[in-house]
């Protein structure tokens, strides 16, 4: 029977295989995909199902005479054969698994089994191998096409023809640069018959800034770049210059290891440069909350998991996410691998859960200019410095005059009001988060310009504390602060607090629901003042130091402002003291001269200089620079970036419940069956850096290597580009995929090298339509016989529209941009409420990958597109061709902008005769010259357009004058309105937004 | 039809029927593991995955009425008595030690009794709240399932959870699921629609993440409609561009597309002509279809609101004008049941937002002969809790309700339970996934072969865990 079943199956191979069926059955291309996708479930790696004892993925248990599972060579008596060949109970997969093999499936196992049951281990794991045999030692553009055409031979499939030079060059900046050339590029390219103008071409490419902006983006894809914070309010946190520092290092060709290095341990590198540690970002772009009754430790695992999923799809090409909660069903990563390699990041300072609009650590990236601007104040400020020993010097002399004279003032007990916080925190200390200043018409102000708003249904509080200079209490110390309760929405309760080393220093008004502290009977900690003060009106509270606990002596560095509920607003706060003199220089005055102590005598000194009205002028001076450059700084944006504190311990949580505290403690490791860091100490996240760049890690080559391909072919040689493991698809080139990784990581990881490489190959060059054969054979272009065709990422659809019609603003970086945006789109967000402002002037014509990402709402023509959310690792976008597409390039102003500036371009540039101009305008959109039928269609739609509008001059106004640009007051406006349309129609055509 | 849009559209059919003989499940793995290349499949609203149901379906729509925040279902659907005498007094710790909380945190927990009180309705005497005069005219048609729990207590992943069966961000929501599943059954509006309204409480942000389609095509995704501005984005012409004009420009698209097509024989060109002649359509079917000028007086009266006003009344009288038009999947959100302060008068407030037009869809499209063919699910991202914050209620995860109306629904009945507190579900429990099962289930799919290939997994809308259709909902 099974001879006759073998002898079937082969002719079924052979028809399906070509002459794959006389070779022998390869384990790793023929068997693993259907073990793993049919039988792994529950004969897989994942120990805790494993049924029946019986797991297919070991060769040992497999073929365990014990088990008669699998016996090699003996088909017929193999347990396996029967029981997929069966019809009985006792089939498997079990019907009740929804899992059915198929007849060819049944048969390639079958064959399997009867030539020898041979296991191959998985091919991402093992280590990259040279290629052997005739093509070894071939330039690796050679080996290409040499292996490609190998198997061609071997398939008896004719490859496609070159693609014609038109086609060429425009896939080319396509691919490259994310821009279609320019008309006269197309004519040089044509015109240049020289050997070298191919090359030229893609040197010429490679070296445009355009470049790293298409590398950009794919990589922010990947890395999940967004400039919200993704849960609950989204929020902005942009970190806009790391966005810049990956299309920088694309530009600059950094070396693919050390921009991993950068971005997973930048700021672990000696010496770390502002750029290294911008680059660090990388491991904080996963989403974050500030929603209220969030709990840290919840979304810390959360935050955990994230950045699992990330690297290790990022850089290894593994879904070792699958095995949070359990050990991976396909592949050999296991819980605790997955807990391990998340152990890496336990160093890094972050929180569960963040306040207003702030990620700390955040640092300032300036511009190249603004640094230049910053050096030079810095250079000011160090030179001004340097007056002050010298005035020092001078003013000294005059010291003993002045304790004469101080010493006649000590019986002065006026009072000193010393204001901490007006309009701005004027004590040199640290604010928690915002202070939550307003101005306004119908904002209440005691005095200056702003008070600080404060409303809540709860507990809310602001605070500043750690003052550099601490105040000295005095016996009559007095603190007071002004506040302002609204009438309609009083709070419960409000509160002063102060810092002397702790807040255990309290003063509330109001009832009892402010619970920090609160305890039965009124003491220091909590000294209870009675009625809440008058709403609708400024009120003038007061503490006693001695009330809430602060002796003479004690140092407040401090003070917070707490409520219940309620809307309050609070103004100017600070200390009343008495007396000229704090009490240590009026206790060292009261010393004769001879008598101080070295430390009354520093007292005196300090407080003698620093009431000095020439030395007052001179630190004026000073922090008339320093308030300068802390301005200037401010105007650089912010970015979050990576800081190391002490590794927080990470535990295993049981099935991925974070409320499990039962879990082992793990230590930072690599996945264990991929070896073993054997550093000293604890592994930091630049040895996890270091060993995902050592030349023979067998994954992060590959993914990459793969990854580039899939861009210059629209698939990868292996197709699962964002899978490498057991279930991912088999590579249709192994052999090549791991000759160009090895030719990678030689290159010394240089990636324009290997677009370079890839790209001079015929295989690249050839035509993307396949021939009728290639349909019947080859419909997915496994084989590379052809290029790939697909549409263009949604950015391209945008840049491509700009650039056309001339609009387009060439310029890299800088805070995210604004187009055009229907109103309301944001109506769903909250926390706060936000309007959307699209940007004036040039920021309105930037290429898509500036677009402001707003992760919950992502633009609606990005999203149109199939730009990806970027809440998750994305390797692979979508590709779907749907009416809101259509919707987006016939209707969205942007593109009906672009259509009339090109217009203009189309009157002034193209020529004077109608058909002169379609012609011109279809070359700048599409390349080449158009049919003779296609350009007649476009000539008539222009004089039916032009009818429409010589009969309404209103409606030719209406359309000519949308979009923000100027409009042409030389051209005649039904002519131009009617050039719009047609240059509305190229815009919307199948071919300008596709890549063949 | 143009001699060229004749011909694709007919290549377009024979492609697909040539599809039809091909099974399911190499469908399925054909378009999972070949998205990136492959021709994507026909743009074609009626194009579903599933060449022919699982099984007799009960209902061909589905229209969720989220009430969003998280209503509290101890003043709305679960009445406990029991409360109301321990009122003021503390929760057992046994109940609430190592369970998840939120605002709540650290704070003392007392219970607070139940703020409104409920009447037995309809004949078949379900007990519903006060707040809801109109709804509990209903009380005969609604399953009311008290067992309801879910994993995740703050709102954002909670809706997550209960739009994707995960809180991981980037699968695929059960709108999308549906439609990658049945198709739509109208070629002129999407199939998978969201309307939002707010009112009566704290606005909670909502995530365009409640409608993607995740890593399944993103035609299958949600389409938001506004109630101001454009009800679709860009559906409207350019300024100074009539309809005809448009016409002539898609024509002309359409016609140079073709001619190209002679040379590049590339299948996305047909796509891409159907994909502008729905475009098109959908540029006078929308305004259409919010114009309601043609709504009877009577109507409106029911539904008690001005047409397009942007209330979720108005959004109830548009679901059934959707509904009518065939779209499968129809998402009202509402948001205003964040009730942490004021529970008694929050909830009468936002349940007065939408009681009369959860009523009058319901008995509008049981007059129109609809409601047979409807699934209506009432319900929220969770529950709140039996103890007092302040003078409301913080989020609960362990029991809360929603509830079904509508073809295959066992009317007037109630079923599953939370304990004397209403704090956990304990009888009959119905997880998030359960339900998913049973809805998926009506719709005359099995959710176990409902799946899609990614990152090398068969992924469902019920994920690993097992998911149970619960029958005893169904009549």
């Amino acid at each position: 029977m099974f001879r006759c079943l073998i002898a079937a199956s082969a002719c079924f191979v052979t028809a399906m295989m070509g002459q794959a069926a006389e070779q022998s059955i390869r384990f790793n291309r023929d068997i693993r995909a259907i073990l793993s996708d049919k039988c792994f479930a529950c004969h897989g790696p994942d120990a805790e199902t494993v049924e029946g004892g019986l797991r297919l993925d070991l060769a040992e248990e497999a073929t365990d005479p014990s088990l008669g599972a699998i016996v090699p060579g003996a088909p017929d008596e193999s347990e396996l054969v029967r029981r997929i060949l069966s019809s009985d109970d006792d089939q498997m997969p079990p019907p009740d698994s929804h899992k059915s093999l198929t007849d060819q499936e049944q048969q390639l196992l079958v064959r399997w089994v009867a030539q020898g049951a041979v296991y191959e281990p998985h091919w991402a794991y093992t280590p990259m191998h040279a290629i052997t045999g005739k093509r070894a030692g071939q330039n690796a553009t050679r080996l290409i096409d040499g292996v490609i055409s190998d198997r061609l031979d071997q398939e008896a499939l004719a490859p496609a023809a070159a693609a014609d030079p038109i086609t060429l060059i425009r896939r080319l900046a396509l691919d490259l640069t994310g821009i279609p050339p320019t008309p006269d590029q197309v004519e040089q390219f044509l015109a240049d018959r020289s050997e070298d103008a191919y090359a030229n071409l893609v040197d010429r490419l490679l070296n445009s800034p355009r470049y790293g902006e298409r590398m950009a983006t794919y990589w922010l894809d990947l890395v999940r770049y967004a400039d919200t914070v993704g849960y609950h309010g989204d929020q902005n946190v942009s970190q806009s210059p790391y966005r810049d520092y990956v299309i920088n290092a694309f530009n600059d060709n950094l070396p693919y290891d050390q921009f991993v290095r950068e971005q997973l341990a930048g700021d672990l590198l000696p010496d770390a440069t502002l750029q290294q540690r911008v680059a660090s970002g990388y491991n904080r772009l996963n989403q974050t909350t500030e929603e209220g009754g969030s709990q840290a430790k919840e979304y810390l695992a959360i935050y955990f998991a994230d950045r699992v999923r990330n690297v290790s799809q990022v850089f290894m090409g593994a879904t070792v996410g699958c095995a949070q909660c359990h050990d991976h069903k396909y592949d050999p990563y296991t819980a605790r691998d997955f807990y391990s390699l998340g152990a890496f990041f336990a160093d890094l300072d972050e929180r569960g859960v963040y306040s207003a609009r702030s990620r700390p650590p955040m640092i300032r990236v300036p511009s190249n200019a603004l640094q230049q601007e910053l050096d030079q104040l810095d250079l000011q400020i160090q030179q001004t410095r340097s007056r002050i020993p010298g005035l020092t010097e001078k003013l000294i002399a005059s010291q003993p005059a002045w304790e004469n004279t101080a010493k006649s003032k000590l019986d002065d007990r006026r009072e000193i009001e010393t204001a901490w916080i007006d309009d701005q925190l004027r004590l040199d200390a640290s604010p928690s988060g915002d202070l939550g200043f307003v101005s306004g018409d119908d904002v209440p102000v005691h005095r200056g310009k702003s008070a600080r708003r404060q409303q809540s249904d709860g507990l809310v509080q602001h605070l500043f504390s750690d003052a550099k200079e601490p105040l000295v209490v005095g016996p009559d110390t007095r603190f007071y602060a002004w506040v302002h309760l609204n009438s309609n929405d009083p709070p419960a309760a409000i509160m002063l607090q102060f810092n002397d080393g702790n807040w255990s220093h309290r003063k509330v008004w109001g009832g009892d629901e402010i619970s920090y502290g609160r305890k039965p009977k009124s003491d220091v900690a909590y000294q209870r003042a009675g009625e809440l003060p008058e709403a609708g009106t400024w009120v003038r509270l007061e503490v006693d130091a001695d009330e809430v606990g602060l002796a003479p002596g004690a140092k407040v560095n401090g003070m917070a402002f707490t409520q219940f509920g309620g809307l309050v607003h609070w103004d100017d706060a600070g200390v009343i003291t008495v007396g000229q003199f704090p009490p240590p220089v009026v206790q060292a005055l009261q010393v004769a001269a001879d008598d101080r102590t070295t430390a009354q005598q520093d007292v005196l000194r300090s407080h003698y200089l620093a009431q000095a009205a020439e030395m007052i002028a001179l630190e004026n001076e000073i922090k008339a620079l320093t308030d300068k450059r802390e301005k200037r700084l401010e105007t650089a944006p912010l970015t979050v970036v990576s800081e190391s504190v002490s590794p927080r311990p990470i535990r295993i949580l049981p099935r991925g419940n974070w409320m499990d505290d039962s879990g082992e403690i793990v230590q930072a490791a690599i996945p264990a069956f991929l070896g073993d860091l054997q550093v000293d100490g604890r592994a930091t996240r630049l040895d996890l850096a270091n060993w995902l760049c050592r030349d023979d890690n067998p994954l992060t080559a590959r993914t990459m290597v793969n990854r580039v391909w899939s861009l210059l072919f629209g698939r990868g040689i292996c197709t699962s580009v964002d899978d490498f493991g057991g279930q991912g698809t088999y590579p249709s080139y192994p052999d090549l995929l791991d000759a160009l990784s090895i030719e990678f990581v030689e290159s010394g990881w240089d990636i324009k090298q290997l677009i370079r490489t890839i790209v001079s190959s015929e295989s690249y060059r050839r035509s993307s339509t396949p021939t009728a054969e290639m349909v019947q054979r080859d419909p997915y272009n496994d084989l590379f016989a052809r290029q790939g065709r697909f549409g263009v990422d949604a950015e391209v659809v945008r840049d491509t529209a700009l650039s056309v019609s001339g609009l387009l603003v060439e310029q890299i970086g800088g805070p995210s941009v604004h187009p055009y945006q229907p109103p309301g789109y944001y109506a769903q967000l909250n926390f706060p409420r936000r309007e959307y402002a699209a940007d004036e002037g040039k920021n309105q014509y930037r290429r898509g990958l500036y677009t402001h990402w707003q992760r919950t709402f992502l633009h609606p023509m990005l999203k149109a597109f199939d730009a990806p959310s970027r809440e998750e690792c994305t390797a692979m976008r979508a590709r779907s061709n749907t009416p809101l597409q259509a919707l987006v390039l016939l209707n969205d102003p942007s593109f009906v902008e672009a259509a009339r500036v090109f217009a203009e371009r189309i009157m002034r540039e193209g020529g004077e005769a109608t058909d002169q101009r379609v012609d011109w305008a279809y070359r700048c959109a599409l390349s080449g010259k158009p049919d003779p039928a296609i350009g007649e269609l476009l000539c008539q739609l222009y004089q039916r357009q032009l009818a429409a509008y010589q009969a309404d001059a209103d409606a030719a106004t209406k359309l000519i004058s949308q979009g923000a640009s100027e409009v042409a007051t030389d051209l005649n406006p039904a002519e131009l309105a009617a050039w719009t349309n047609v240059a509305r129609a190229i815009l919307n055509l199948h071919e300008t937004i596709t890549r063949y | 039809m143009n001699p060229i849009q004749r011909r694709l559209a007919r290549r377009t059919f024979l492609r697909r029927t040539g599809i039809g003989s091909v099974a399911l499940a190499s469908l399925l793995r054909s378009e999972a593991t070949n998205a990136f290349a492959a021709p994507s499949a026909g743009v074609s609203a009626h194009q579903g995955l599933l060449e022919s149901l699982h099984h007799r379906p009960r209902v061909k729509r589905v229209i969720h009425l989220c009430m969003a925040g998280g209503p509290s279902h101890l003043e709305t659907f679960d009445y406990k008595p029991e409360l109301a005498r321990l009122d003021g007094q503390l929760m057992p710790p046994s109940i609430t030690a190592g369970q998840p909380i939120a605002q709540l945190q650290g704070k003392e927990l007392k219970v607070m009794g139940p703020q409104h009180s409920f009447q037995r309705r309809g004949e078949s005497g379900l007990l519903i709240s006060e707040v809801f005069p109109r709804i509990g005219q209903l009380a005969d048609e609604m399953c009311v399932v008290k067992s309801m729990h879910t994993e995740q207590i703050n709102h954002d992943p909670a809706h997550t959870f209960f739009n994707t069966g995960t809180a991981i961000s980037g699968r695929p929501s059960m709108g999308s699921w549906v439609l990658y599943g049945l198709g739509s059954e109208t070629e002129d509006l999407p199939g998978f629609i969201v309307l939002t309204s707010e009112g009566g409480g704290q606005s909670q942000p909502i995530s365009s993440r409640q409608w993607h389609s995740g890593f399944l095509p993103s035609r299958y995704q949600g389409v938001q409609m506004h109630a101001s501005g454009s009800p679709v984005h860009y559906v409207e012409n350019p300024g100074g561009v009539t309809r005809g004009q448009q016409r002539d420009i898609v024509d002309t698209v359409s016609q140079i597309n073709g001619n190209r097509n002679q040379e590049l024989n590339d299948p996305e060109i047909a796509t891409r002509l159907a994909g502008y002649e729905m475009a098109f359509r959908m540029q006078a079917s929308v305004p259409e279809l919010t114009d309601m000028s043609g709504e009877t007086q009577k109507a409106i009266e029911m539904y008690g609101c001005t047409p397009g006003d942007g209330s979720f009344a108005s959004n109830c009288l548009l679901a059934r004008r959707l509904a009518e038009r065939g779209v499968r999947f129809i998402q009202l959100y509402h948001r205003g049941w964040d009730h942490h302060g004021g529970v008694k008068n929050g909830v009468a407030k936002t349940a007065e937002l939408v009681d009369q037009g959860t009523a009058a869809l319901v008995k509008d499209l049981k007059q129109r002969g609809m409601l047979d063919e409807t699934l209506i699910v009432w319900g929220g991202e969770f529950g709140r809790t039996p103890m007092a914050q302040g003078s409301g209620r913080d989020h609960h995860i362990k029991g809360y309700s929603l509830w079904m109306a509508g073809g295959g629904v066992r009317g007037g009945t109630s079923y599953g339970a939370t304990d004397e507190f209403g704090y956990n579900a304990v009888e009959d429990k119905v997880h998030v996934r359960d339900f998913h099962a049973t809805m998926l289930h009506m719709l005359g799919i099995d959710h176990n072969r409902l799946t899609f290939k990614f990152q090398g997994l068969d992924f469902r809308l019920t994920g690993v865990e097992p998911a149970r259709v619960v029958k005893e909902l169904l009549s």
